[in-house]
């Protein structure tokens, strides 16, 4: 029973090949070397001109958890527009999908659980990351997610925020107790990594400050977002946890806040970390309306300073809806929200989140200016494997307009003509039409694929190599990168053919992706005290056990070597 | 009383009984605290819990018949229909995942029996957003507390002893001061300090609460209302209302839509709303909407992240589909052509109509007339394990199996209907 690829164009970074022409024989879900026996090939595909590659795997979308739940709950009318929209086209082809998919329709920002697995296989993804659970939600999360079908997912807890561990910094704690902690947050979240969003910052705004600059203090704990992010990268780093401390900066969204994000790439001493949605913590003051592009400077210093990596978050035209951690700024932000509502929690002494309808538009100066900066940033980005393709899905745009972008990226005079149309006064204010560059196949690959994987730690997915995961998407080879990305002629999940031509064929789950490293259980003894005289519910009640995953049949718990991975 | 548990060992449980979800409580073998950490409510929900019969049986128009028996007529009633209501929804979160596959199948619409003080709640996020607050935030900061036409406890009854009198907090508050807007002096009992500090007490008719409401908003923006007197309220009493929630360091706004009985009560909680926003130009406030039970909160929530929207809705075609007017059990109860009412915290009465009926609930269902089928399923928290989402939508938490009997779980019926349809 082994499935043979013959003849595909291979792309697959991990292994340095850039469109080399070879088999690839699958068994028992894994790629394995050529066989013996060639009769034990029971299955052929002739991909003769394909294009090949591993799943692409989406590092930063949010994909479940409250925050999705609350933009689905107030946005109803979104998803009956789009519902209209279906109404007046063609039927698409008969196919085993959920009842209620949108092909060919403009996509609803905001899909629910079902639909967003079916939307992200048919473009050839076969993993997600929910980067921003907050640890009391992981539960819903991780519901959501197991409703979540065809794809893999995992996610990553947000701390820094949380009354405990700034209790603790302000304690002056000493660094492995903070470790222990932090281990324990991903064992109890059932998480692959860990998240700060507005350090301090999202507590601060509970107790009425409204910004919070980098070495600004928290009013109440007297500790600064610096210190957070030292505390967290050095915890993250020395248990030995593949994905470095995902950061969302302060000052998201605000004018001038080029300065927090140079000054952030300095906070770690060093240390990894990963700078989210960069395009969004990228602008300036220039220019008679005060907002400009920053997008050289972040460049320059993302160039220069190896330990960090970035997600761009881009914007694109169009409606969709801001779905943050960040109650501090999305509260500043909610004057701007389209249509005019806007959803805020304070939540558990543990996170916040906010909720803002948004229509980004392309006569609009500050609109135009954010989708060229993001632009800027991918195409000043020298190294591949340190950038990586998102639009903080669904806060720049919907996940399903990554086509889209990467046509964006790789065709420059699609991307001239777009820039033409935009607002005059933008256009003025960038320089992306003097940027050559166009995106290779190859570099599409490492984004999207094995620079994803080698960050997270992934080790058997985003590659090709004997033994990896047989998770590969079929491309056929067209000059309009929108049309072949939007539609794979194979998906193979675990090696099972599970989409034909942009199509399901056929629903299969995927697995959870998490890192649990060793810590001193003594940690419980503390936390308890704190549990049962501050929170409101119980200890053990806080913690995800894997059954709670798997226990239907459907979902699975992975569980990856705390260390670095090694490709 | 009775013994509640599996063994003569006290277990800890997680209480479904209202949006607290408390799950502190300690289920004893033996003596009057049988109870610990319980309320008035989880006493009633586990003492009627654990007087069912646990090996109940299903029957068809009263008479006994076997569970198969039982399923295979359900599935022929919702085979033969166009378009079934799947009303009450009295469920958790396993029992809506199977209840959503079944009606996507089967072209069902669907309504929670709480949806009528719910969808008060719903439109308002919808048309202007809110910003709100979780319970471990009002524990540990709320130092001001503004009930409006609701005395909490009735419908949450812990809600004081748990997060407002509590000695332990972290942010060194003050004693919290109550402020009651429209509830009556008598149900105010809760809101006394353990210090003996009473809590302000406004009267009112509910019908004054948007006049009221509005009349604080003004004040709130500096208006300067003339008259001296609103809805009976004397002006100067509302400024110093205004004035305690300006100067609060963490104020908080309790309402419970299920108490504002009234046409358009959504244009009211939306005051509230505004209420609250305003406060936050400058200082720190947050809303807290309280729900109704039988899990209203978490049917609404699966509902939502595996459909797209909340109840009530309805699959045509499969498609989803959203309308919180022409859905509602009431008005679908003239139209569908089979009613599947599911109550499985709580022996719900089913509401009156003609068509084939499906009851799949509570052991103790009682009927004014036998319906079609009847398969009484196990509780969720008592006789089977389950998830639920606490009032503030924010926390999930597991339900535990507390006793050993033979009643089928309200997912594994429906699963079974849904395979034979």
């Amino acid at each position: 029973m082994i499935t043979l690829l013959k003849n595909g164009k291979i792309y697959d970074p991990a292994h340095k090949k850039n469109g080399v022409i070879e088999d690839i024989y699958i068994y028992q879900g894994r790629v394995i070397p050529k066989p013996l026996d060639p009769s034990k090939i029971s299955q052929t595909f002739d991909l003769s001109g394909k294009v090949v590659m591993a799943g692409a795997i989406d590092m930063h979308s949010h994909i479940g958890g409250g925050k999705m739940n609350i933009a689905r709950m107030m946005l109803p009318e979104l998803q009956q527009k789009q519902a209209q929209e279906t109404k007046h086209l063609t039927e698409p082809e008969a196919h085993i999908c959920t009842p209620h998919c949108s092909h060919n329709t403009t996509h609803h920002s905001v899909p629910s659980a079902t639909d967003t697995g079916f939307r992200y296989i048919e473009m050839g993804y076969t993993a997600a990351f929910e980067p921003a659970m907050s640890p009391v939600n992981a539960r819903q999360a991780h519901l959501e997610m197991g409703d979540t079908p065809m794809i893999d997912k995992g996610g990553y807890a947000m701390l820094g925020n949380d009354d405990y561990f700034l209790r603790m910094l302000a304690a002056k704690k000493d660094q492995k107790a903070i470790n222990d902690y932090v281990a324990w947050i991903l064992h109890a979240t059932q998480a692959i990594g860990i998240k700060v969003v507005n350090p301090g910052g999202i507590n601060a705004f509970k107790f009425n400050q409204r910004r919070l600059n980098l070495d600004e203090n928290n009013s109440h704990y007297q500790v600064s977002p610096r210190e957070i992010l030292q505390s967290l990268s050095r915890a993250v780093h020395e248990l030995g946890v593949a994905k470095p401390l995902h950061v969302h900066c302060n000052n998201l969204g605000a004018a001038g806040n080029f300065e927090t994000t140079l000054n952030t790439m300095g906070a770690s001493d060093g240390l990894p970390m990963h700078l989210t949605h960069i395009q969004f913590h990228s602008y300036g003051t220039e220019g008679d309306k005060k907002f400009s592009s920053a997008a050289a400077q972040i460049s320059e210093a993302l160039n220069k300073n190896k330990h960090i990596t970035a997600d761009v978050g881009q914007i694109l035209f169009g409606q969709t809806v801001t779905a943050s951690g960040d109650a501090m700024m999305q509260h500043l932000n909610a004057k701007h929200a389209n249509p005019k509502k806007s959803v805020i929690m304070d939540i558990e002494c543990d996170a916040g989140c906010g909720v803002l309808p948004f229509k980004y538009r392309d006569q609009n100066y500050v609109n135009a200016l954010q989708w060229a900066i993001g632009l800027e940033i991918f195409l000043s980005a020298e190294d591949p494997w340190r950038i990586f393709l998102t639009t903080d899905h669904p806060n720049g745009a919907p996940f399903t307009s990554y086509p889209h972008l990467i046509r964006l990226l790789m065709d420059k005079s699609f991307r001239n003509d777009t820039f033409a149309k935009l607002n005059l006064d933008a256009q003025a204010m960038s320089n992306l039409p003097s940027l050559n560059r166009e995106y290779s196949l190859y570099e599409i690959a490492i984004m999207t694929r094995a620079g994803a994987s080698k960050l997270i730690g992934l080790n058997d997915r985003g590659h090709l190599g004997i033994g990896a995961s047989a998770d590969i998407t079929v491309y056929t080879d067209q000059a309009d990168r929108e049309a072949m990305f939007a539609k794979p002629d194979y998906v193979f999940k675990n090696g099972e053919l599970v989409v034909r031509d942009g199509v399901v064929t056929k629903v299969v789950w995927g697995a959870t992706h998490t890192a649990k490293p060793a810590f001193d259980i003594g940690v419980e003894k503390d936390l308890k005290d704190y549990f049962d005289k501050y929170q409101t519910m119980q200890l053990d009640n806080f913690k995800m056990s894997n059954d709670e995953i798997s226990h239907d049949g459907r979902g699975s718990v992975v569980v990856h070597n705390n260390k670095q991975a090694s490709l | 009383m009775k013994n509640y548990t599996r063994s003569n060992e006290p277990i800890s449980a997680t209480c479904p009984a209202c949006g607290l979800l408390c799950d502190d409580l300690i289920l004893n073998a033996t003596g009057s605290e049988s109870v610990k950490n319980g309320c008035a409510k989880s006493i009633t929900f586990f003492e009627q819990s654990f007087q069912t019969d646990i090996s109940a049986s299903a029957s068809l128009f009263g008479k006994p018949c076997d569970l198969n028996t039982a399923i295979s007529a359900a599935t022929d009633i919702l085979r033969k229909s166009k378009q079934p209501l799947f009303a009450g929804l009295g469920t958790e979160v396993q029992g809506m995942r199977a209840l959503m596959r079944l009606a996507e199948k089967s072209n069902a619409t669907l309504d929670h029996m709480h949806s009528e003080s719910t969808v008060r709640n719903t439109l308002t996020m919808q048309n202007s957003g809110w910003l709100t607050t979780t319970l471990a935030e009002i524990k540990n900061r709320a130092d001001v507390i503004l009930a409006i036409g609701t005395d909490i406890v009735s419908s949450h009854p812990r809600f004081f002893e748990k997060l407002v009198w509590n000695t332990d907090s972290l942010f060194n508050k003050p004693v919290p001061e109550i402020i009651y807007l429209s509830v009556p002096a008598e149900n105010t009992q809760a809101g006394m300090a353990t210090n003996g500090t009473a809590p302000t007490v406004i009267p009112a008719d509910t019908a004054s609460i948007p006049e009221i409401v509005n009349a604080l908003n003004a004040l709130l923006h500096h208006k300067k209302i003339k008259a001296e007197t609103v809805a009976g309220v004397a002006v100067s009493t509302l400024q110093a209302v205004a004035d305690k929630l300006k100067s609060a360091q963490y104020a908080v706004v309790v309402w419970s839509a299920a108490s504002l009985k009234f046409s358009h009560a959504e244009l009211t909680i939306q005051s509230i709303v505004q209420l609250i926003n305003t406060l936050n130009e400058n200082s720190r406030a947050a809303g807290f909407p309280l729900n109704s039970g039988d899990g209203d909160t978490s049917i609404n929530n699966t509902s939502t992240w595996l459909s797209g929207y909340p109840t009530r809705s309805r699959f045509v075609n499969g498609k989803p589909e959203y309308d919180t007017y022409h859905f509602s059990t009431k008005k679908q109860l003239g139209l569908c052509d089979a009613l599947l009412w599911v109550s499985t915290l709580n022996p719900r009465a089913l509401p009156n109509s003609e068509t084939p009926t499906v009851v799949i609930g509570h052991p103790n269902t009682q009927f004014e007339r036998a319906p079609d089928v009847f398969i009484p399923v196990g509780i969720p928290g008592v006789d089977h394990t389950g998830l639920m989402f606490r009032v503030d939508s924010s926390i999930t938490l597991p339900l535990k199996k507390l006793r050993e009997n033979h009643l089928p779980n309200l997912s594994d019926v429906i699963n079974k209907i849904e395979a034979s349809l």
